[in-house]
């Protein structure tokens, strides 16, 4: 039993990563046709949140309840700054927005390294996640399980959020005909920022999760940032449901490969495998299917 | 007389000034202390710079106390920093342009094997000096390179000793995929098939990999008695937090890591890693009369939550070394220096220290140490007398061919 149970549970966690981190991105890709590089360090600001709330604060473990919140407002604040200040400037340029936002991505890392030194920060595991699950002679870790439930949770509130709220409207309006959005009367602007807001503030709380598993250093965002662009793709653009499923897919074939061969084995086959569904499916595997012109 | 425009006449002023400024400052320092160059080139930027960073600071300390006692020859000391960014082609890149363009007199710097290889072509071709302060695979002794970290001889295969001692036979080989770990297993496999010892699983994952789930379960289904750990960069932080929690201490498998040192385990956490086992030449608990001035003078410079480590250590003592072969060379001319670095020795942090002339290396003792609750490294094994460098292992019948 347990020799299925590992890989099962090894893939629906790596999912579950794959999927924090790219649920923000397929918001700001999809809605605005955003390329931003710099959502790796988004991650980072939330991962180095937490650093700095459990060094100031006595208890490493409110310190980490608190980040949550936390980096979720900073990373969404950052965001937003940087798309009202850069790339509202740059819509409809999608190579420009690349190159600019992968010029910030180089500057906040500098920046983290200039503040923060150049080596890795430690973050404290809060101490109702240490251990794990133990069934037969595996231990599921706790920090795994919390982050599969943080991804359930974030997902349901994402698809009640764009199905029923007047926000979510005015969003799906926009991605499917951004021109008949506007000319109905919605704000497209102001639908941008919220959802540039929303898309950064997921990036934040990611990196928050991501301190239980990973370093806390500047390249931070380096580490995840393709795997991240590797969902949205292959999932569509601007999908919940597609991020959903491309990262369950992605998780499961990285985990079963891995199992029997290497890790760079199974990069390599998990990279073939998107470009194989790209070449069938250029749009990824859900598109919005609308009239516009463009 | 020509007629000149206002504008012409103008600019015919000011580069005439500028000329008379600037000719003026040449030659005031040419008649005083002309500073000696040398070059700084380590990853500031990128996995590596998690690492990196700290030695450089500590070259950049030695420099600096070695211009405070006069600097070398009467000539103060002139550090050229430059960023290899965790990026091989980069750092020759750089080596090239610190010796063509600013001229140093040396190069302190690189870390990963693969930008050591990387390095190598250009001080070959250009004559130049590279001090390379980081334990190592071996298999090399490059005419231009003087290397201050261990060779496998005095890192790897005294672990391996102690681990076969020990009893712990069933090892698990894991490291990141390039040059060092992938020769290091090579020696790690030839050494166990003459020892008696046997490798269950050997697994290589990409530099800046932070997923190891699947790795974890492989170490668990493999049930090894130790995990010989080659792992460079960030990775080390993901695989010892997951490794943790997946309920696996040092008690159940205790691995054996060897680039592992006071400063990663910073990023990864005492908790993670209290009671694993590390291999080094210098540990910052090392119990000499000039460690402990060493540690409160790099503290002092660099903030009292900074440990020094082996390479730290090493980097600044190949900083003292190569001065050392200057002053008795009298010059900084590389072929002069060379010759007479042979022998130089230096009362040093981690003992005594020699430099080997046949291939460069220092002669070093062989420590191993168990990480405690508080991120630092406790002794528990060490060779006595320091152990002659042998990057080939000619010494060791098990490792014929390995050369090859």
């Amino acid at each position: 039993m347990e020799s299925i149970l590992a890989p099962v549970f090894t893939g629906l966690s790596v999912s579950a990563v794959l999927l924090l981190i790219a649920l923000g991105l397929t918001f700001t890709f999809g809605q605005m046709n955003v390329i931003n590089m710099a959502h790796g360090e988004l991650i980072m600001a939330g991962a180095y949140t937490t650093y700095l709330l459990q060094s100031t604060l006595p208890s490493p473990d409110v310190a980490y309840l608190l980040a949550l919140p936390v980096a979720f407002v900073l990373a969404g604040a950052l965001g937003l700054g940087l798309e009202r200040t850069l790339i509202r400037r740059l819509y409809g340029r999608p190579l420009d927005t690349l190159l600019a936002t992968w010029g910030i991505s180089l500057l906040l890392q500098q920046f983290a390294r200039d503040v923060f030194g150049a080596a890795n920060v430690q973050a404290q595991r809060p101490s109702f996640l240490d251990g794990g699950l133990e069934v037969g002679s595996l231990t599921l870790p706790w920090s795994r399980i919390a982050i599969l439930g943080l991804v359930v949770a974030t997902v349901a509130v994402l698809s009640v959020t764009i199905a029923r709220l007047p926000y979510g409207r005015r969003m799906r309006a926009v991605l499917q005909n951004r021109q008949l959005a506007e000319v109905t009367g919605v704000r497209t602007d102001r639908v941008d920022g919220i959802t540039f807001f929303m898309g950064s503030a997921l990036a934040g709380t990611a990196g928050v999760a991501l301190t239980l598993l990973g370093p806390i250093g500047p390249s931070l965002g380096t580490f995840y940032i393709v795997d991240a662009f590797l969902v949205v793709i292959a999932g569509g653009l601007g999908h919940l449901r597609g991020a959903v499923i491309a990262a369950l897919g992605i998780g499961m074939l990285n985990a079963v490969i891995e199992q029997t061969t290497q890790a760079s084995v199974a990069k390599a086959a998990v990279f073939a495998a998107v470009i194989a569904l790209l070449q069938v499916r250029p749009q990824g595997l859900f598109s919005h299917r609308s009239r516009a012109l463009v | 007389m020509i007629c000149l425009s206002r504008g012409r006449r103008l600019l015919l002023l000011f580069t005439t000034l500028a000329l008379a400024l600037g000719g003026g400052q040449a030659v005031a320092t040419e008649g005083g202390e002309d500073p000696i160059k040398v070059g700084i080139l380590h990853s500031l930027s990128g996995t590596m710079a998690i690492s990196e960073v700290a030695v450089h600071d500590a070259e950049l300390l030695a420099i600096e106390e070695i211009n405070a006692a006069g600097g070398v020859l009467g000539r103060q000391l002139e550090p050229v920093i430059e960023d290899g960014a965790s990026d091989w082609p980069t750092f020759a890149e750089k080596a090239s342009k610190l010796i063509n363009e600013d001229q140093v007199a040396v190069v302190f710097g690189g870390w990963t094997s693969a930008s050591r290889k990387a390095m190598l072509p250009v001080f070959e071709a250009e004559r130049a000096l590279l001090w390379y302060p980081v334990q190592y695979e071996g298999l090399e002794a490059s005419p231009y390179i003087f290397y201050t970290g261990a060779a496998p001889n005095q890192q790897i295969v005294p672990a391996l000793d102690y681990l076969k001692e020990q009893g712990l036979t069933r090892v698990f080989l894991l490291g990141s995929d390039y040059v060092f770990p992938r020769t290091a297993n090579q020696i790690i496999k030839a050494y166990a098939a003459a020892n008696g010892m046997e490798i269950v699983g050997e697994e290589y994952t990409p530099l800046g990999h932070v997923e190891y789930s699947s790795v974890v379960n492989k170490v668990q289904s493999a049930s090894p008695d130790v995990v010989f750990n080659t792992l460079n960069g960030d990775s080390n932080v993901a695989f010892f937090k997951q490794f943790r929690d997946a309920g696996i201490t040092a008690e159940d498998i205790p691995t054996m890591s060897v680039s592992v040192a006071e400063q990663e385990v910073v990023g990864i956490g005492a908790e993670n890693m209290a009671g694993h086992l590390v291999a080094w030449n210098y540990f910052q608990t090392t119990d000499t009369p000039r460690n402990e001035e060493f540690v409160a003078d790099y503290q002092a410079a660099y903030g009292d939550g900074n440990p020094t480590d082996d390479p730290i250590e090493a980097g600044y003592v190949g900083v003292y070394l190569w001065a050392q072969a200057v002053e008795k060379a009298g010059t900084t001319e590389v072929e002069a220096v060379k010759e007479a670095a042979k022998g130089v020795t230096l009362e040093a942090p981690g003992g005594e220290y020699q430099i080997d002339g046949e291939n460069q290396h220092i002669y070093k003792t062989a420590r191993i140490g168990v990480v405690r609750d508080d991120g630092l490294i406790d002794e528990v094994w060490n060779s006595g007398e320091a152990i002659k460098p042998d990057p080939f292992l000619t010494t060791y019948p098990w490792a014929e061919g390995l050369a090859g």
